[in-house]
């Protein structure tokens, strides 16, 4: 998958569990800085990254995803499906 | 009906006040999932239910196992769509002085009683955080709030399950999920037939109602707890015990 296609799946499902408009939603865009996601929204993002993606996220690598593009690289190196 | 298309599942529900409530929950139009590591009676429970016109679904599970607790509701989630409600029954006792309580009996109390609700729990949170909508009602004793001769293990489980309720309850409340306690008190049950007359006699003493309580009254409260009439309600407890403590 393409970094962009991504971005943007990324972004819809952020934008959805943060209740945010999907234009704040950059790849430097600290969830919990600049999104406003609290502890539990965090492990609801890790939830449904990893319903959509098909992964199984451990949660001291969860712990490191912090901005939007640190979730991105992770999803693209460890994403295997279609 | 007030149930209607909701999902209920209950553990240790092969008998006793986990069978009462879930036909008090299934009678309101619930699908309810049955939880018991006994299988024969399990299957008894299930098309008794059936019986009455109640979808009951019923699943051999151990509650100290965490990862068949995640098993089970994911199986539940992908067959029936969704999980509502969570009732964690199971509970066990190993009676005995504390000087002569063996370690064994004091960690299979608390595996049972307490590490069951958090397996069950923490499995079912997934789907309802994904609904913004749960209700987890977990079934403490009046033996965790006034202590009881010869029950260090099960008042400390019962007292935990408190604890814990409370706890879960401020985690979630901002996502539409409640987290309450029903604490009985004297109910009669296979759990409660095997103690001796002159027990009986001395909890009948110190009932104010002078009676024992009645699965299904256990089980009211429960219905209650997971209905939209209890919307306002979180980290309470609920004492249904003839007033034998207050
Ligand atoms: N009966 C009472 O007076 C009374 C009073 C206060 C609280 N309670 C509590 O109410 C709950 C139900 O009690 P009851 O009187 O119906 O007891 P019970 O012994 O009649 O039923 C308990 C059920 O839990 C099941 N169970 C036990 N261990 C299990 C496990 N590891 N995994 C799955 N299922 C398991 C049993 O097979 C049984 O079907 C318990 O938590 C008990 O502590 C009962």
């Amino acid at each position: 998958m393409e970094r962009e296609e991504l971005l943007k799946k990324v972004k819809s499902i952020v934008a959805d569990k943060l209740n945010i408009g999907e234009e704040q939603i950059t790849e430097n865009a600290s969830f919990t800085q600049d999104l406003g996601a609290d502890s539990l929204d965090t492990v609801e993002l890790v939830m449904a990254l990893e319903d959509e993606f098909g992964l199984n996220i451990p949660d001291d690598e969860a712990e490191k995803l912090n901005t939007v593009g640190k979730a991105l690289d992770y999803i693209l190196e460890h994403y295997k499906g279609k | 009906m007030i149930f209607t298309n909701r999902v209920s599942l209950v553990t240790g529900a092969s008998q006793g006040i986990g069978e009462a409530i879930a036909e008090e929950l299934g009678r309101e139009g619930a699908t309810v999932v049955l939880v018991d590591v006994q299988k024969d009676k399990l299957e008894q429970v299930a098309s008794r239910l059936a019986g009455l016109g109640i979808r009951a679904l019923p699943y051999e599970a151990d509650v100290t196992d965490s990862t068949r607790a995640a098993q089970v509701v994911d199986e539940v989630v992908d067959t029936l769509g969704r999980l509502d409600h969570l009732v964690n029954n199971a509970g066990i006792t190993r009676d005995s002085l504390l000087l002569r309580m063996k370690e064994e009996d004091w960690d299979l109390v608390l595996r049972v009683n307490l590490k069951g609700a958090f397996n069950f729990s923490r499995a079912a949170l997934k789907p309802m955080f994904t609904a913004r909508y749960g209700r987890i009602v977990n079934i403490a004793s009046v033996v965790g709030q006034m202590g009881n001769f010869g029950q260090t293990n099960y008042a400390a489980s019962k007292a935990g399950l408190i604890g814990f309720s409370k706890s879960l309850a401020r985690e979630v409340a901002a996502r539409g999920i409640t987290v309450n306690c029903v604490a009985p008190g004297y109910i009669a049950t296979p759990m409660t037939d095997k103690l001796p007359e002159e027990v009986k006699k001395a909890f009948l003493d110190i009932i104010p109602m002078k009676r024992f309580g009645l699965p299904v009254e256990v089980a009211r409260a429960v219905k209650f707890l997971c209905s939209d009439e209890a919307s306002y309600i979180t980290g309470q407890v609920i004492n249904v015990n003839g007033g034998m403590y207050m």
